[in-house]
C-alpha cells in the first residue's frame, strides 16, 4: 500500500490521458487529508479525480439544500464520510429513552440523505460503515443491552447494509471491515483527532482511499473477471510430475490444508462468476490427474473454464487464454508461486494483475483477501453459469474447425434467439451488460438497475433484449438495444451492446432485422446510429457502415427503414 | 542524541514531507519562516518526526512548542527515555 506521503506527491503528477471522474466529499469531520489521499490514489490507478470537498461538518446543509455547491458541482459520486467519534457524541446526547431506537433513527437519516441526493443528481452515493468502538461503559454486557453504544452501532451498520440492498445506487464503503483487518491502533490516532478533528490516522487514509476507489472503479466498469492459476505449489504443495498423485500436498497431507482452503475460496469466486483458468508448465494429462482423481481436491475440471498445461511460455499461454475468453488483460489476475514466472508475465503483459504471493502458502489466502481484488458492483443469476458458457464455447471452436465454410458452420449450430423488451426479470442482467461491456458497445453509456427499470416503463424508449442459444447450450441474454424516438419518425440508437461471446454468429444482422421490423411497425422512417470511440470499443468502429448505414455530415449514421434490405443470417426467432 | 544531530534529522523529515529541498532549520525557526508549514502540514510533520525517531509525543507537549528548538528538546527527552 502506498503511504500517505507518496499519495500526496502523486497529486502533483501529470493528469494527461487519465480518465476524469467527478467526486464529492461530504464529511462530518476534517476531510482535507482524505481529499489528498483520494486524489493521489486515483492517480495511482489511472483516474483523474475532480473533487469537490464540502466545508467541515456540513453534511445536512449540503445535502438538503437543492441550491448547495454540492449540487452545482454535479458529481458522479457523492462520498459521505461519517465518523464513529461524532456518532458516539450524538449517542451520549440522546435521551436514554430514545437510545434503543438510535440505530433506526440514524439509518433513517442515512436513507433521507440518499433520497435527497437522488432527487438532485444521477450520482452514486457511497457511505461508510462505522468502525466499531467499544466505549466500555457496559463491558461485554453491551451485547445484552439495547441501551449500549456498541449494540446500537452494530445494529446501525447492519441497517445500512439493508438500505444498500434496497437502494441500487447506494454503496457501502466498509470501513468497519478495514478496521477489522488493520486494527483500531492503525485506524485511529487520538492526537490527530484532538488536534484537528481527524478521526483517522495518516496510515489509515490510503486504505480508505483504495476502498472508495475499488467501489468507484467497479461501478464504472473496471473489475476483475478471471483468475489464471498456476498448479504446482500454487494449487497444491509439491510438483505433480515428480511427486505423483499420492505425493502432492492437499487435504491432510503436509501443509495441504493451506491449499485446500485456498481452493475453497477460489471455488466461491467461481460460483459468483469469476472465470477460473489454469496455466501450468506441465504435461497436460499429468496436470489434469489431480482434478480428476484426487479425493481431496476442491476444484474439479468442470470448475475450470480453460485448462492450459504445456511447455510454452506463460505469456504465450495467457495470450491464448485471453483470445478465447475475449476479455481485457486488465480484468485478469495471475496467481503463481514462482517469482520468475510472475516477473515474466508482468513484463510481457503489463495490464494483467500479478499479486506478489507470499513465500509461505499458509499466507496466500490472507494476503489475497487483503488485496480485495474481486470487488464487484452488481451480481446477476447468470454469473455463476459463466464457466459452463466458456466450456461450451471451446466445444464450438472444435466444431468450427471441421467446417471450412462459415455459413455451413453457422447453419449447423441451429441458433435460436428470443427477443423481449426490458422487464423486471431481465433488468439486472441488462444493467450489468451496460456496466461491464467495453468492447462491443457503440456508445458506452452505463445504466443502473433503476434507470433500466425507468426505461422499461417509459413511452419514449423502445427496448430490446436478445438471447442466443444453439445446439451446444444457451448463451443467455447477450444483446441489448435501446431506441429513443428523438423526433417523429426518427429512432435513435441510444445503446447497442453485445457480448463478445457471440461475435461472428450473424447476431448483429439478426438484431438489425429486428430493429427494422420494429421501426416499420411503429411507422418510423429512419434509424440513426452513433459510434462514440473509447480505448476499448475499436471492434465496432465500422459497425454501422458494415450494416449498410450511411454516414451523415454530423458524424451520425442513418438507415432508411423503407430501403433497408433484410440481411441474411442463420438465427431463428423464438 | 546531540541537538545538532536531532536538528539535522528533523530537517530531513521536513524536506521530505514538504517536498522542498531548500529548507534550513535552526532552533529558532518558527512555522511562519517555512513555506507551506501550515496547521495541516504540521500534523503530517509531527507524525513523520514521531515515526522517524520511534517515539510518541503527548498532545500537551506538541501544543507547548514555540519553535523548532522546542521540538528538538522533546525529541531528545523522549529518545533518552526509550
Amino acid at each position: 500500500m502506498l503511504s500517505f506521503a507518496e499519495l500526496k506527491s502523486l497529486t502533483k503528477g501529470d493528469v494527461e490521458g487519465l480518465k476524469k471522474i467527478k467526486l464529492a466529499i461530504v464529511a462530518d469531520s476534517a476531510s482535507q487529508f482524505l481529499h489528498i489521499a483520494l486524489k493521489g490514489f486515483g492517480r495511482s490507478v489511472g483516474l483523474n479525480l475532480d473533487i469537490y470537498e464540502a466545508d467541515y461538518n456540513q453534511i445536512s446543509a449540503e445535502v438538503f439544500n437543492p441550491d448547495s455547491e454540492l449540487y452545482a458541482f454535479k458529481p458522479e459520486y457523492v462520498c459521505i464520510f461519517r465518523s464513529t467519534e461524532r456518532l458516539l457524541k450524538h449517542f451520549y446526547k440522546t435521551d436514554k429513552a430514545a437510545r434503543p431506537v438510535f440505530a433506526e433513527e440514524e439509518a433513517h437519516y442515512a436513507a433521507s440523505l440518499y433520497a435527497a441526493i437522488k432527487e438532485q443528481l444521477k450520482a452514486k452515493v457511497i457511505i461508510n460503515s462505522f468502525p466499531e468502538l467499544d466505549d466500555s461503559v457496559f463491558g461485554n454486557f453491551a451485547n445484552k443491552n439495547a441501551y449500549s453504544f456498541p449494540y446500537q452501532l452494530r445494529k446501525l451498520n447492519y441497517l445500512l447494509m439493508e438500505r444498500a440492498i434496497a437502494d441500487h445506487d447506494l454503496f457501502i464503503n466498509d470501513m468497519n471491515a478495514l478496521q477489522g483487518r488493520l486494527g483500531r491502533p492503525v485506524v485511529f490516532d487520538p492526537k490527530m483527532y484532538l488536534a484537528a478533528d481527524m478521526p483517522y490516522s495518516l496510515d489509515f487514509l490510503p486504505h480508505i482511499a483504495k476502498n472508495v476507489l475499488d467501489i468507484v472503479r467497479s461501478v464504472s466498469g473496471s473489475f476483475k473477471k478471471c483468475a489464471i492459476l498456476d498448479l504446482d505449489n500454487t494449487m497444491w504443495g509439491g510438483i505433480i510430475g515428480d511427486d505423483g498423485i499420492e505425493g502432492i500436498q492437499i487435504g491432510d497431507l503436509g501443509i495441504g490444508k493451506a491449499f485446500t482452503e485456498f481452493q475453497l475460496w477460489l471455488k466461491q469466486l467461481k460460483e459468483r462468476g469469476i472465470i477460473l483458468a489454469v496455466c501450468s508448465k506441465n504435461t497436460d494429462h499429468i496436470a489434469r490427474e489431480p482434478f480428476e482423481r484426487h479425493p481431496d481436491m476442491v476444484l474439479h475440471l468442470d470448475d475450470i473454464a480453460l485448462f492450459v498445461a504445456n511447455w510454452e511460455t506463460k505469456v504465450d499461454n495467457i495470450m491464448y487464454i485471453q483470445n478465447i475468453l475475449n476479455i481485457g488483460f486488465d480484468s485478469m489476475v495471475f496467481l503463481d508461486d514462482n517469482p520468475f514466472e510472475r516477473g515474466m508475465v508482468r513484463n510481457g503483459i503489463p495490464d494483467i494483475t500479478v499479486p506478489e504471493l507470499p513465500e509461505d502458502p499458509a499466507e496466500y489466502l490472507e494476503y489475497l483477501r487483503s488485496l480485495n481484488l474481486f470487488e464487484t458492483a452488481s451480481i446477476s443469476e447468470e454469473d455463476g453459469e459463466r464457466t459452463k458458457l466458456y466450456q461450451e464455447e471451446s466445444k464450438r471452436v472444435q466444431l468450427q474447425q471441421k467446417f471450412t465454410d462459415e455459413a455451413e458452420y453457422l447453419k449447423h449450430l441451429e441458433m435460436v434467439s428470443e427477443v423481449r423488451p426490458f422487464d423486471s426479470f431481465n433488468a439486472p442482467r441488462v444493467s450489468q451488460l451496460t456496466l461491464r461491456s467495453n468492447q462491443f458497445n457503440l456508445r458506452t453509456i452505463r445504466y443502473s438497475l433503476e434507470e433500466i427499470l425507468d426505461m422499461a416503463g417509459s413511452a419514449d424508449y423502445h427496448t430490446f433484449t436478445f438471447t442466443l442459444s444453439d445446439k451446444f447450450g444457451g448463451h443467455g441474454l447477450i444483446c441489448v438495444v435501446v431506441l429513443k424516438e428523438t423526433a417523429p419518425g426518427i429512432l435513435f440508437i441510444d445503446t447497442w451492446i453485445m457480448s463478445c461471446r457471440v461475435l461472428k454468429r450473424g447476431m448483429e444482422r439478426f438484431t438489425l432485422n429486428t430493429l427494422i421490423a420494429a421501426a416499420k411497425e411503429k411507422g418510423c422512417s429512419t434509424i440513426i446510429g452513433e459510434y462514440l470511440p473509447t480505448k476499448k470499443n475499436g471492434i465496432v468502429a465500422n459497425h454501422y457502415r458494415d450494416l449498410g448505414f450511411t454516414l451523415q455530415s454530423d458524424g451520425l449514421w442513418a438507415l432508411s427503414v423503407q430501403e433497408a434490405a433484410i440481411t441474411e443470417n442463420f438465427i431463428t426467432a423464438k | 542524541m546531540e541537538q545538532s544531530q536531532v536538528l539535522e534529522d528533523i530537517t530531513k523529515v521536513f524536506i521530505k514531507v514538504l517536498g522542498n529541498k531548500n529548507i534550513k532549520l535552526t532552533p529558532d525557526t518558527v512555522a511562519a519562516d517555512v513555506e507551506d508549514w501550515d496547521s495541516l502540514n504540521h500534523i503530517q510533520l509531527v507524525v513523520a518526526v514521531e515515526k522517524h525517531f520511534g517515539i510518541r509525543f503527548t498532545s500537551t507537549e506538541i501544543q507547548s512548542w514555540k519553535n523548532v528548538g522546542n521540538m528538538c528538546e522533546s525529541v531528545m527527552k523522549r529518545s533518552a527515555a526509550k
